[in-house]
């Protein structure tokens, strides 16, 4: 029996919660738990609050099981997993300000999405008054001789999202960096309490507005999960459709956008020109050029019909296009200079935070949502799930040039086999029988999406937790920067591309 | 290698489309708003500084299309700048969280005058679909005052285009 499997047998189990088990354990299954993760035979996919209990879904990776257990925090407190496991810290800290859940024993115990300004402490749990002036934050001392710091931030030189980056540098060198977020903390899980299906998915597609499909379909899925829907196979299929068109614009955005980082325009101008015939593509199949509001609960809300053909021309121009600019890419040797070597993530650091999509598999993590623990049409579909170990930010470049490859020969497919039929199936989310829980782990463009929610027996929405990948590889950018010169932060941080928005929620 | 990119696009021709035009709307919108003693002053070249206040990026990622070949803002004389002190524009996003609102008051205060502010989405008019939490403050006006507003969730880059024309064409007939 998995180490995952075990554990969860000594908790309570919950009815209603699918399609991966949850189960009500005590404070000593919950160390065992947080062991587990240090000891990295399991994997942290997510931490989340609610008003009296914390939740934590784990990953068996030697059998792929997915599992959640809940420690009910009756005090006010839980044992921190940050204290044994640092991938945990920050989703904590969050717990505590959201929910004033105290994880006793937390390494690091200053305050993260809330910066003093709300006007409330634990917004989503008491509710305490408090004044909106904001609060001091200290940031983590660097000790030594010639150390100067350069401060960036929350309002960036260029067209980014906000976000506070202190570095502490020893001349050219990068000794420390910091990063400070929930600048763009909107309170979305606040507003999905309450709320029914539909407000719901349109919040979840504006958690993260380049992954406004992968949101879109993380949170139908968990809400179908919830309540046993099944959506017409049109209407998976046409999802899946949507999902790697999304992946290809970001993918195209981002490699022209490292490449300009590394003051080489011309890659940026021609991906540039890629981007937008994807994005016009998807706005005439499916009357939105990010497809924001395209998946709901129950299947999706446009049928490109006739638009299928416009696919089939973009492959056609992609596929005449994109090689030149692989080699060119491959070619330039002055670009090369600065994104072989450059901001390297070991693959043990990636193991240890479960850190998805491009980063984690351009450093040696080859986990991908679609695979494990996969989910239609994929498992009808064939593609491949490229690997490096460099870790560098060439590899995270070729990892999405690579993907960029898969992600055509995937639509391909798709369109090639496109069901007919239906695309919506009416439903009624009210159910007589209590709360039901549902759960779903899907593959954005940047790495696993997980959505967990719970509906009430009026079919609104009780709770709704949005883990953004970016969670687990935000702290390992802290990382990959030592050593490394200022100049090529900028190119190290657009290779990550991180979630600003989908992260502070 | 890159000759044959140089080579295509002397054969081919640009891929740049012809100007939307400016918006009907935008520019009433501005005839209420803006004094004329500022339009004289700006001139027919803006710089424009762009602060996301919270969006969920979808604005960000429009606003950067308006760069690519095919809708080419330079041409225009309009221009993005990396500081708000050399700024006559701020183009600014999202339902202004309140871990936000300083940041933005004190863009606002380092932007020299005379300068003007685009209020850019749905979330910029009015919060969206955030309105009403514990963290927004709700609107761009609230904060700081708002001379356009560019709708849509996000507004498509031809939409942001003929606003920000707008903009250009109401400060040029002041000069």
């Amino acid at each position: 029996m998995s180490v995952l499997a075990d554990l969860m047998r000594d908790g309570r189990s919950v009815e209603n919660h699918h399609p991966w088990p949850r189960t009500v354990v005590e404070e000593g299954e919950w160390l065992r738990a947080r062991d587990l993760l240090s000891q990295s035979r399991c994997a942290l996919l997510g931490l989340w609050g609610e008003a009296h209990a914390v939740h934590m879904a784990m990953l068996d990776e030697a059998t792929n099981e997915i599992g959640v257990i809940t420690i009910e925090c009756q005090d006010g407190r839980f044992s921190s997993v940050g204290q044994v496991h640092p991938p945990a810290i920050r989703l904590e800290r969050t717990i505590y300000d959201l929910f004033g859940l105290e994880p006793t024993g937390i390494p690091d115990s200053r305050a993260w999405l809330d910066h003093g300004r709300w006007g409330v402490r634990s917004p989503l749990g008491d509710q305490i008054a408090n004044p909106t002036g904001g609060d001091a934050y200290f940031f983590l001392p660097a000790e030594g001789e010639s150390l100067h710091q350069i401060a960036v931030g929350p309002v960036h030189a260029g067209i980014i999202e906000p976000g506070h980056f202190r570095f502490n540098v020893n001349g050219e060198a990068v000794v420390r960096l910091e990063e400070r977020l929930g600048y763009a903390h909107k309170g979305i899980e606040g507003l999905m309490a309450g709320a029914n299906l539909a407000r719901g998915a349109m919040l979840a597609s504006r958690t993260s507005g380049d992954s406004a499909v992968a949101y879109g379909l993380a949170f139908a899925r968990a809400a179908e999960a919830a309540l046993g829907i099944e959506v017409p196979r049109r209407a998976v299929w046409l999802r899946a459709l949507m999902a790697e068109l999304e992946r290809l614009a970001n993918h195209f955005g981002d490699i022209g956008a490292i490449c300009n980082d590394a003051s080489f325009a011309l890659m940026l101008g021609q991906c540039g020109i890629l981007r937008e015939h994807v994005l016009r593509t998807a706005n005439v199949c499916f009357g939105h050029r990010l497809m924001r509001d395209c998946v709901a609960p129950g299947g999706v809300t446009v049928d490109p019909g006739g638009g299928i053909a416009r696919i089939r021309d973009l492959l056609v121009m992609l596929r005449g296009r994109f090689p030149q600019l692989i080699d060119l890419y491959d070619n330039t040797a002055s670009l090369q200079d600065r994104t072989v070597g450059s901001g390297v993530l070991k693959p043990e650091l990636a193991q240890q935070y479960a850190c998805g999509g491009f980063v984690g598999r351009a450093s040696g993590r080859a986990f991908d949502a679609r695979r494990t623990p996969g989910y239609p049409p994929y498992d009808s579909l064939q593609f491949e799930v490229p690997v490096l170990d460099r870790g560098d930010v060439d590899a995270r470049v070729w990892i999405r040039i690579r993907e960029v490859e898969q992600s055509i020969a995937l639509i391909e497919q798709i369109i090639g086999q496109l069901p007919a039929g239906e695309t919506q199936i009416d439903f009624d989310p009210a159910t007589a029988n209590g709360p039901k829980e549902g759960m779903a782990l899907v593959e954005g463009f940047r790495g696993d999406v997980l959505v967990w929610l719970r509906l009430n027996s009026s079919g609104r929405i009780e709770r709704c937790h949005l883990r953004d990948p970016s969670w687990f590889q935000w702290p390992l950018l802290e990382a990959v920067i030592e050593g490394n010169i200022v100049a090529d932060f900028p190119l190290c941080n657009k290779s990550f591309n991180c979630s600003y928005s989908g992260h502070d929620l | 290698m890159r000759r044959s990119f140089f080579v295509e696009a002397i054969a081919k021709g640009p891929l740049t489309e012809i100007s939307p035009g400016a918006d009907d709307a935008a520019l009433a919108e501005l005839a209420r708003n803006v004094n004329g003693a500022a339009r004289k002053r700006l001139g027919r070249s803006l710089s424009i500084r762009q602060v996301d206040a919270g969006s969920c990026n979808g604005c960000e990622l429009e606003i950067h299309a308006l760069s690519n070949a095919f809708y080419d803002l330079e041409r225009f004389g309009l221009r993005f700048v990396a500081s708000p002190r050399h700024a006559d524009v701020l183009l600014v996003t999202g339902p202004v969280t309140k871990n936000m609102q300083e940041a933005l008051e004190r863009t606002y205060r380092a932007t020299p005058d005379p300068k003007w502010v685009v209020a850019v989405g749905d979330c910029a008019a009015d919060g969206g679909m955030f309105s009403g939490s514990y963290a927004c403050v709700g609107g761009v006006s609230t904060v700081i005052p708002v001379d356009l507003h560019i709708g849509g969730c996000p507004p498509s880059p031809t939409l942001l285009l003929r606003g920000l024309l707008a903009l250009l064409e109401f400060s040029g007939a002041g000069s």
